[in-house]
This record gives structure tokens, sequence and C-alpha cells, in this order.
């Protein structure tokens, strides 16, 4: 196993009684992304922000390049590039000065941020708007623009906090295959999300938390064969939840009910199929299990508290 | 400090500014010149002279020397109240700049700096303009600008701990309503504050504005100060006891 970049030990965080973040470790190798992954208020946010040394955590530390936080933090940030969940771009500069003010921070020459500020607008599909002001951008071209920000100092690692929140479709899988793209050339990046179907796509290994703590943590295939059936048959429509009493539940090892679909979860879905013909009025969608429902599992159905 | 991280931060609102100067020119020139025309010869043409010590001074010339430190002081007032409050909290740009490596207390003082820069910026402007109406004549007064960017500088610093405090810009108001504006009126900038009651001059003597007055205004009468190294010390401790705690309370409410 490769030395971790950047590694993350024993992290602990109290704001007043309440625990947001309890004993909390992992660790980046090079080249891969790491999902954090967590319902809202799971600790996610703060745990990025005692990355970036502006949360001091009340145990714990945090190493990255053989370096310390608190007392590197400039070294470190230095090969760190950050994209927040809320865009702080600077309304009052076109695109391509945002990137030459940003870069400025990092202390990079004139010549460098010539050289670097063409190919990232053209990086981020925004080369025709570099003369444009955020306020004239979509959400998803902001967003492209605060990761190209974040990149102007050529990072190693890449913090990314719910870089597609409020996004559209076309616009995540934008997002995505830059993202994807900034693997192939090595960066390392640790993403927090919600969205399971992001996790699964881009993320080498996830760490589960709730509640501050870790809950599971391994690559997405090997977390959902750990903890989930193979198979799910999501039945909905007329009648569904009426069901759950029925006989037919014992065709499956798990059954779940949110609003109005059933979720039945099997080691073989054949027989339950079967059954369930003698319900025509049903709508029947039978999938291989994701990370979805590993989630779910792990974390309850309950809404919770904007965190 | 020890460091050069403050100056892109510096830098990234002088260009901001370079792109909005017009109307800040507005703002930050016309209206005391404005006041000063409209007061000083208006007014000044009822009032007559005025006494300072053995010496008496025409009552414009006693008003532009007052004022002049009000400028300074508004001018640096409103970039550390309303403009930094700006890119702290609605903006969130001062939340971008801490990801990249540069220190919160390289962000405070960027924004000190600069807010005391548009002080100087905005008093340079109105002695020129005094200097063509025949109003700053005395080569005294190149000492004046050192010693306005002084007075950007300390009202900087004390803005700077309310900008910390602030849960939004109605806060701004009880600064100004409650502390910039009596203590205008108490510091000799529009008449002499020895007509005042001697309680409200030794509450004159306990603030900054009034030890501004005192050294400015000798400069445009092409007399040196009195007392200059009180005046000067007033100023300076203002600054550093303010700096210090905007400082803190900055660190507090960043919670680091």
């Amino acid at each position: 196993m490769d030395t971790p970049l950047f590694a993350a030990h024993a992290l602990r965080k109290r704001f007043q009684d309440h625990t947001v973040v309890d004993d909390l470790s992992f660790a980046i190798r090079p080249g891969e992304c790491l999902g954090l992954i967590g319902p809202n208020g799971a600790g996610k946010t703060t745990t990025l922000r005692m990355c970036l040394g502006l949360v001091r955590p009340d145990e714990g530390r945090i190493e990255a390049f053989g370096l310390h936080l608190p007392e590197d933090t400039l070294a470190i940030k230095q090969r760190l590039g950050v994209v927040s969940q809320f865009d702080t771009l600077d309304p009052d500069f076109t695109c391509a000065e945002n990137l030459r003010v940003y870069g400025r921070y990092f202390g990079l020459s004139r010549q460098t941020l010539d050289a670097r500020i063409g190919p990232l607008l053209a990086f981020a599909a925004l080369d025709h708007k570099a003369d444009a002001k955020p306020g004239e951008l979509s959400g998803g071209m902001k967003r492209r623009l605060s990761l190209a920000r974040a990149l102007i100092n050529d990072p190693d690692v890449l913090l990314l906090d719910e870089p597609t929140t409020g996004l559209d479709p076309q616009a995540r899988h934008l997002m995505w295959e830059r993202l994807k793209l900034l693997l192939q050339q090595g960066k390392s990046i640790l993403l927090t999300t919600h969205f399971m179907d992001e996790a699964e796509r881009l993320c080498n290994r996830l760490v589960l938390i709730d509640h501050g703590r870790k809950i599971a943590e391994g690559t997405p295939r090997a977390l959902i064969e750990a903890h989930v059936e193979p198979d799910v048959v999501e039945v909905y429509g007329e009648g569904a939840t009426e069901l759950q009493n029925d006989p037919i539940c014992q065709l499956a090892h798990r059954v779940e009910a949110s609003g109005e679909t059933l979720f039945f979860y099997t080691h073989s879905a054949a027989p339950l199929l079967q059954a369930l013909q003698a319900h025509p009025g049903l709508r029947v969608l039978h999938r291989p299990a994701n990370l979805e429902d590993l989630f779910l599992k792990l974390t309850g159905r309950q809404i919770r508290q904007e965190g | 400090m020890g460091s050069l991280r403050f100056w892109p931060v510096f830098l990234r609102n002088l260009l901001v500014w370079r792109k909005l100067a017009v109307p800040s020119l507005i703002g930050n020139i016309a209206e005391p010149l404005m006041w000063l025309v409209a007061f000083g010869y208006g007014l000044g043409s009822l009032v007559g002279d005025i006494a300072l010590g053995e010496r008496t001074v025409p009552y414009i010339l006693f008003l532009a020397s007052g004022s002049i430190c009000m400028s300074a002081m508004n001018a640096a007032t409103f970039e550390a109240l309303y403009s930094a409050f700006s890119r702290m909290h609605a903006q969130k740009t001062w939340d971008g700049i801490l990801n990249a490596p540069v220190r919160l207390e390289d962000i405070l003082l960027a924004e000190m700096l600069w807010a005391a820069f548009k002080a100087l910026f905005s008093v340079t402007a109105i002695l020129a303009v005094m200097a063509a109406l025949g109003l700053a004549q005395s080569w005294k007064l190149l000492l004046a600008w050192p010693l306005l960017l002084l007075v950007g500088i300390t009202f900087s610093c004390i803005a700077l701990i309310f900008n910390a405090l602030a849960k939004g810009y109605d806060f701004f108001t009880y600064y100004f309503t409650l502390g910039l504006t009596p203590m205008m009126f108490i510091s000799g900038v529009f008449f002499p504050s020895d007509q005042l009651p001697p309680w409200v001059q030794g509450l004159a003597q306990a603030l900054p504005l009034a030890h501004a007055v005192a050294l400015v205004r000798p400069l445009f009468l092409d007399h040196w100060p009195s007392q200059a190294g009180f005046h000067l010390a007033m100023l300076l401790l203002y600054a550093s006891l303010a700096w210090l705690l905007a400082l803190k309370l900055t660190r507090r409410r960043f919670g680091v």
C-alpha cells in the first residue's frame, strides 16, 4: 500500500455539548478519489474545514505531504485545491481575472499565471467566457470556474465539498467527466457528497459517516456486497404497501417500506418476481443493489435536520 | 506579521476599486467638498474669523483643516465597515481566500491598510482641490499627508472591531450615530471646542478625532502643532489597541 498523501487520525470536534466529529480517521492514497459520504449534518463539512486548518480539532491530528497541521498550515494549503460547498467567486472580476487574482494568493508569478489561465478555462469549458463575470454564468459554469480556480496552484490533493449539489444532470455529468480526467492525470481527491450515484461513479473508496462517526469504509462494490443483498425488487403502484403483511414477503430476505414503495432485498429474485405476477396492477422494478441501498440501510430512512 | 501575504489581498481590493473608481470618487471627494464650499463660504460669511489662541483665522480655513480629518475618518470607516463586511459576510470573499495559503490576520491587515489607503486617496484629492481654491498653501501640509494616513489607519482599525462584531449592516448605524457623529461635533471640526462645557472637552480629549485635528489644523495655518508627541501617541495608542482587539474578535468570529 502506498503511503497516504493526506491522513487524518482520530479527529474529534465538539461544538458546545454536541460532538460533530467523533474519532474519525481516514487517509487519501496517491491518485485515488476518497469519498466522504453521509447524511446532512453527519460532520462532512466540519471534517473538511479541519483538513484546511480552519477549524481546530479538539483531539486527533492531520498530516499531509509529510507536514503537520496546524504548524505547517500554509505549506500544506500551498499544495491543496479547494472547492467549497458555496461558490466564493469574486463577482466584480471576469472568469480570467478570478483565476489570476486567486493565483496571486499562492504567490504565483505573472508568467506562471499567463501560462495556466487559458488551459484551465478550456478545461472548465469556459474558454468562450473568459471575459464574462460570474453573474453571467449558469450554476454549472460557476462550479466549473470554482474547480478551475482550485487548480490554479496545480495542487496534489483536491478537497471538494459537494461539488455538484444544485446542478442539472448535464452539468453534473460534465463535472464528473472533468473530475475523472483529473484522476487520470494523477491528482488525488477527497470528495464529500450525499449523491450516491456520484460516489459510486467517482470514488475508489468510501468512508461512510453518520453523527460524526465512521460507520463503514471500503470500495463501493465491497461495501455493497458486505452489507446489502445483491438483488433489489422495488414494488409500487395501487395497493403496493398492503403487500407488507402478505406471505410474499417471506420470499425476500428483508423488506422495507418508504412512502408508497416497498423494497424487497433478496439473494435470488426469481421466485419473488414469479409471485408478483399474481398482482398485475403493481409496477415492479428489478435491479442490482446499489450504494443508495447501502446508505439507507446504514443511516436509516428518516429525514435529517439540515446540518 | 513579518509576511507579505497580505499584499495579494490588498491588490485584489485595489483591482476591484479600479473598476468602480468613478462613482466611489464622487462619494469620497465631491460630497466633502460640497459641504466645505457651502458651509465654509456660506456660513463663513456670517461667522467671520475664528479666534484660535492669540490668532484669528477665516472660518473656511478653520473648517477645511478640521473637515479633512473628518474625511479621512469617514472614508476609512465606510470602507472598513460596509465594504469589508460585504467581502467578509455577504460575498464570502474571505472564505475563498482562506482556502489559499493566506492567514486570517493577513486578510485583516490587508483590509485595514486598504481602508487607510482609501482615506489617503480621498484626502489627497480633497487637498488638491483645496490647494486650487487657495485654502491649502503651506508647504507644511506635506506633513499632513502621513498624518492623515495615520488617521485613516486609526479609524479603520476601530471600524474593524465593529466589523468583527456585526450580525448585519444595521449594526453599523449605531457606531455612526452614537459614536462618530457626536465625536465629530465635540472634536473641533466645525467649531472650536473650548466653547463646550469642560467635561465635554475632557471627553473629546479622550477620543481620537480631536488629536487628529490638533495635529493637522496648525499645518494648514503654516504653524507647527504644539504637543505633537502627545497627540501622535494618542493616535498610535488607539490604532494599536483597536488593531489588537479587532484581530482577537475577528479570530473569534472565524473560530480560529
